[in-house]
């Protein structure tokens, strides 16, 4: 999940891409690269002969080494995406460094690592070219709790070795980078998180997803019957307001590749459901809570319009069904005794959500644009949530209003750290 | 107040509420006798009872005798009679819901006089009680809708109170502070924060829209605060609110980037993630953090929306109400802080002093349509309302038992519209106040014990003015303790009433003479000073006459200020004139510092071209407006000059009122041909200032006034005396030229002004172009 610098805007100047000074790769790279080069000498791992033949040529062709990976440490979960290359020659295979082979074959042949670590093997870009090297992108989350481990595991497959340049967004870029530096020998390379996470969103979305289309919407999202998901071609993407929802919310109006501007943000996001749900519920996982709350019933814990009014409130156009107060039956001590653990979920994420799509709308209105496109990993596996913006910003805007959404939800700032890895070769 | 507190104490204060109460009726449901258009607003724990009455009261009225043929050296110079006269007021009483049956019985019981058949109602529990309504009152309940009533409530308090908005500042010295209401109230933003929030657009009197709104408010921090802390009262929930750290229980930027958000110029203290940190089913929560976060939640959540709405519509004027806001400290803090953070400093979040009575106020104005009660002015009556308590529960717990039992508003309707007065040169910026004792700490100490100390002498002093009454001496004492408590509770919460200044603190007192049927203490005094002036008028006159034109400036502005040391609201003056009963005109000019200084100011003064015409507002009675103003009057018209004198409408202190100067310029005029010819030939107005302060507020003046101001070209505003010239508008920026003057009586203030006691002031200012 992705939490940056919300529960309130920070900015709002607009933003170019690569503006931000302390985010290029370049200069992280030649600081590197110099202590590498003429600091400390041959590393212990160095090894000669074909191997550095074959990086050297890499670095002749404007490629970077391999690996290829795309880091983006958020407060709640940490997205890495791993390009794996297919079209190893037999002598790159044969040259191949131990430790670079080792880790390939680790994270290809796994789909789970550790207790905590999952690879997301229905997102899988197949046959992808990127750099002039054909490979598959694979799609792996963990814990951000789990990042000491995981740099024990860089440190144990003696990454340093590889002298790659790791790219990487997200606050834990910079929460972690000392412990990168000291664990695991590895020199981050810290990226701007919104610069990553538009790159991720439209390149994700010009290669499409193994012939389909990444963005999608729901048709008729007002009428539960005739409900269905629909692929949206967003070839002419701009202007469009991008909701990033992790565990915070960060809303970004883009008006072209290069210019953009952080709107707003909200403190009410992923983490909000979740938290507040462990809280409620006692549930454990975030899969949990939103398995308790498929199966909850939200107006018995909400306070709706025509709980008040015992209809429609005319004078100010307001339907029965609108919560008018969430959790507000709660303030009475025997409806407090009779909602289910599932009630109180589906109520959190029904609060959340609404509250989400409210400001979003809110947005899109103050900035003039009227395609809402949704990412984060709060999104996972949420159709609820999804459907429910759908609707809100459909009926509130009395259809006016779009809201998109990409089925790589969570991955886009790890997938623009690695572009950013490769754009800087 | 006492006996509101007593009752809720006996009750038990928690737990089960004894309903057998004894209401204090005089002190809570006043003037019920008369009581008609009732109006009802029950929330979810408040009742706002809303009743129109007519109050009769003692008023002095004074009246020429016919002089033909009898001794005019020995006779008074009129008649002073007290009379009763019969106002209107409006009365607004906020008790807890579990009192409303006792409530109803009491109204049943006192309600004599009324033809009211119905009763207005609105508020979430109108629904619930209607039936209890129906039964115990014999009334027919007629439901408003809530928000229209909020609205017209709003309204209401906007445009008759001028201290009712506030914003909220924690961390100042001063947590209230109160704005001046901009002349045009609209457009404005009403977010009602009830258990779920309404943002409604206010374009004019009758057009509102209700614009959004967010599911997510009080009833949220209530139901699910109820939840996780398992604390059932909302109050309570706030208590534990204050209690706690929200950093436990959020996840923040610096919880997410480490020690490297500053190099990024972010704050690391920024929320990231409600309920961030709880993202575990293994660690245990206090109550008092997840209420804090959760406080914060909505609060910002609030805020932001609010912004975002006011954004979109290009408003600038936010008011927050609603069971979340009243009066607690912790909401409006938070509320705040939202707004300033998502405004960037653009939006001020402000609150109401009356919020509570929104409601109550406009169900009572739909009942009274046919009244037009929008045609008159109201002003708030300081001695018979409760004033804005602090909720704060570490600070005032004793305020919080007593705010949380019964809670008064009366509103007296003025005799005639108030308005600006038109040569203000920005009626929007224009502050009637000089010194903001809420601000001053050491100066509200001062001019409390001030008025402390002066209070028995008052006392006395009303008392003395009624020898023929046998209860005066009682009702004497009513009004010192009375008056004596206001003070205790300025001192605690110098923020009650709005703004705390002199003018509000010599306001108050008035109210309390008055509600203790003392219209007019000094009556006698000013009878028998006016007679002693008038005597020594020609004399003056001839004295003056004699002088050459510098000669003559001089000594009229000596007179004038001469004159106003005749002040008996000051104890240095008053103490005087009770023991040396010879002090006179010439004692008093001879009392005056620094008076060589302001000749070089009437030199460069108004010896241009003559005026078209001046308006002077007067201070005191006697020696002040006979050998002080007259004199200069008479001068002003000589010179071709048309003079508007305005004089208070109603009694205050010894100042002169408007009936005492139609006797007092007939009596000169008959002494004086200018005068006489002035007065015939309508170059000499007399008119009243719709006031019965001792102090001057040019935004509430009297119509008839201010259009007699624009008719005559009014060129030169001169304004007398300490509280109206010094208290109250010495930065007043006036259109046109302006002459403020007055002596200082008071020896704390001329040392703080950087002179003597007996300093004169004389501020001649013309305005830039």
């Amino acid at each position: 999940m992705e939490p940056l610098r919300n529960g309130g805007g920070a900015e709002e100047k607009p933003r170019r891409r690569g503006a931000a000074a302390d985010a290029g790769p370049q200069r992280r790279r030649s600081s590197a690269a110099a202590g590498v080069d003429s600091a400390t000498g041959p590393q212990p791992h160095e090894r000669g002969g074909s191997a550095s033949r074959q990086r050297r040529d890499s670095v002749r062709k404007n490629r970077p080494l391999f690996p290829w990976f795309g880091l983006d440490i958020g407060g709640t979960l940490v997205k890495l995406v791993y390009f794996e290359p297919k079209d190893i020659t037999a002598e790159e295979e044969e040259e191949e460094v131990e430790n670079l082979k080792s880790i390939r074959k680790y994270l290809t042949s796994n789909v789970a690592y550790g207790s905590t670590g999952i690879r997301d093997v229905h997102l899988e870009l197949k046959d992808l070219t990127l750099c002039g090297r054909k490979g598959n992108l694979h799609f792996i989350r963990f814990p951000t709790h789990d990042m000491p481990a995981f740099i024990q595991m860089g440190s144990e497959k003696h990454f340093s070795s590889l002298h790659t340049t790791l790219c990487a967004t997200g606050g834990g870029a910079y929460k972690f980078e000392q412990d990168f530096r000291t664990m695991g020998d590895l020199q981050l390379c810290k990226l701007d998180e919104l610069d990553c996470l538009i790159k991720g969103v439209l390149y994700i979305d010009s290669v499409g997803f193994n012939g389909h289309s990444e963005c999608y919407y729901f048709e008729n999202p007002t009428d539960a019957e005739r409900c269905q998901k629909l692929p949206f071609n967003l070839e002419n993407p701009y202007p469009l307001l991008l909701v990033n929802i992790g565990s915070g919310v960060s809303i970004l109006a883009v008006y072209s590749k290069e210019n953009y501007k952080r709107v707003t943000g909200t403190s009410l996001g992923g983490g909000t459901f979740f938290g507040l749900c462990c809280l409620l519920t006692g549930c454990s996982t975030f899969e949990e809570a939103l398995e308790m709350a498929s199966h909850g019933d939200s107006t018995k814990v909400d306070k709706l319009v025509r709980d008040i009014y015992g209809g429609d409130y005319e004078r100010f156009g307001l339907p029965g069904w609108a919560v008018a107060s969430s959790f507000g039956n709660m303030m009475s001590k025997e409806k407090r005794e009779s909602v289910s653990k599932e009630d109180l979920a589906k109520a959190t994420l029904i609060t959340i959500t609404n509250n989400i799509g409210s400001i979003a709308r809110m947005c899109a209105l103050n900035e003039n644009i009227n395609r809402v496109v949704f990412v984060g990993n709060f999104l996972r596996i949420n159709t609820i949530s999804m459907r429910l913006l759908a609707y809100a910003l459909d009926y509130w805007s009395k259809g006016q209003l779009k809201a998109l959404f990409l089925e790589h939800e969570g991955y886009f700032g790890a997938v623009g750290a690695l572009l950013e890895l490769l754009d800087s070769a | 107040h006492a006996p509101a507190r007593a009752s809720g104490r006996g009750s038990g204060g928690h737990g089960s509420l004894d309903k057998s109460i004894t209401l204090p009726p005089d002190e809570i449901f006043r003037n019920l006798e008369n009581a008609k258009r009732f109006a009802i607003d029950i929330g979810g724990s408040l009742t706002k009872l809303a009743y129109y009455s007519t109050v009769q009261h003692k008023v002095a009225r004074v009246r020429s005798f016919d002089h033909s043929g009898k001794d005019i050296e020995n006779e008074p110079l009129y008649e002073i009679s007290v009379q009763e006269e019969i106002t209107a007021r409006l009365h607004f009483i906020k008790f807890e819901n579990t009192y409303i049956e006792t409530c109803l019985d009491f109204i049943k019981d006192h309600l004599v006089n009324t033809e009211t058949k119905v009763i207005k109602a609105t508020g979430g529990g109108a629904y619930k009680f209607k039936d209890l309504i129906e039964k115990k009152l014999g009334l027919k309940v007629d439901k408003e809708d809530v928000m229209t009533c909020l609205i017209k409530g709003c309204n209401f308090v906007l445009r008759n109170i001028p201290h009712e908005v506030f914003a909220y500042q924690k961390d100042s010295d001063t947590e209230f502070r109160f704005q001046m209401n901009h002349p045009n109230i609209f457009p404005y933003l009403l977010v009602n924060i009830g258990s779920g929030v309404s943002i409604v657009k206010v374009e004019t009197e009758d057009k509102f829209e209700w614009i959004g709104g967010s599911s997510i408010g009080g009833g949220t921090f209530w139901g699910l605060g109820a939840l996780l802390t398992k604390t059932k009262k909302f109050d309570e929930l706030l208590q534990l609110a204050s209690k706690g750290q929200h950093t436990n229980v959020d996840m923040l930027v610096k919880d997410v980037y480490g020690g490297a958000y500053q190099t990024l110029g972010l704050s690391g203290n920024l929320i990231a993630s409600s309920f961030g940190k709880s993202t575990t089913a293994d660690k245990e929560f206090s109550k008092e953090d997840m209420a804090k976060s959760l406080l914060h939640m909505i609060s910002n959540d609030i805020g932001q929306l609010a912004c975002l709405y006011a954004k979109l519509h290009n408003l600038d004027k936010i008011y927050f109400g609603g069971f979340f806001i009243r009066g607690h400290p912790v909401t409006m803090r938070t509320i705040t802080y939202s707004i300033n953070f998502f405004s960037k400093g653009e939006v001020q979040a402000l609150f109401l002093r009356h919020e509570g009575y929104l409601g109550a106020i406009g169900a009572f104005l739909k009942g009274a349509e046919q009244d037009n009660p929008n045609q008159y002015s109201w002003g708030e009556n300081y001695a018979g309302s409760s004033g804005l308590m602090s909720t704060s529960p570490d600070v005032y717990p004793m305020q919080r038992t007593r705010s949380g039992t019964f809670d008064m508003l009366e509103m007296d309707r003025l005799e005639r519209p108030l308005v600006n007065l038109p040569l203000l040169k920005d009626p929007s910026t224009y502050i009637p106040d000089t010194v903001d004792l809420t601000d001053d700490a050491m100066a509200r100490k001062y001019w409390l014990t001030c008025f402390e100390e002066a209070l028995d002498g008052v006392a006395k002093r009303a008392a003395a003015s009624q020898p023929d009454s046998i209860d005066a001496l009682e009702r004497a004492e009513k009004f010192r303790q009375k008056y004596w408590n206001k003070l205790q509770t300025l001192r605690q919460q110098p923020f009650a009433y709005g703004t705390l200044t002199v003018r509000s603190l010599l306001d108050t007192r008035e109210h309390c003479l008055n509600e203790f049927n003392f219209p007019d203490p000094y009556s006698k005094v000013k009878q028998k000073e006016n007679g002693i002036a008038l005597k020594c008028f020609q004399s003056v006159i001839e004295s003056l006459d004699s002088l050459g034109w510098e000669e003559r400036q001089f000594a009229l502005v000596k007179g004038l200020l001469a004159g106003n040391v005749f002040d008996w609201g000051a104890k240095a003056v008053s103490d005087v004139l009770e023991s040396e009963p010879q002090f006179g005109f010439e004692e008093a000019k001879s009392k005056l510092q620094g008076i060589g200084s302001s000749v070089v100011v009437v030199g460069t003064g108004y010896c241009g071209p003559p005026h078209k015409c001046a308006l002077i507002f007067a201070d005191n009675s006697g020696i002040d407006i006979i050998l002080g103003v007259f004199p200069f009057v008479r001068e002003l018209l000589s010179r071709g000059t048309e003079v508007i004198l305005a004089c208070n409408s109603g009694p205050a202190l010894n100042d002169v009122t408007y009936s005492e100067s139609l006797i007092v310029t007939e009596r000169i005029a008959a002494m004086d041909p200018v005068i006489q010819s002035a007065l015939r030939e309508e170059k000499l107005l007399l008119v009243q200032t719709g006031s019965s302060s001792p102090c001057l507020d040019l935004s509430r003046l009297d119509k008839g006034l201010a259009v007699l101001v624009r008719e005559r070209k009014t060129d030169l505003v001169i304004i007398e005396g300490m509280g109206r010239a010094i208290h109250t508008n010495y930065y007043a920026a006036l259109k046109c030229e302006s002459l403020k003057l007055a002596v200082i009586k008071n020896s704390w203030l001329a040392d703080r002004l950087g002179g003597k006691i007996f300093s004169v002031i004389f501020k001649y200012e013309v305005p830039c172009k």
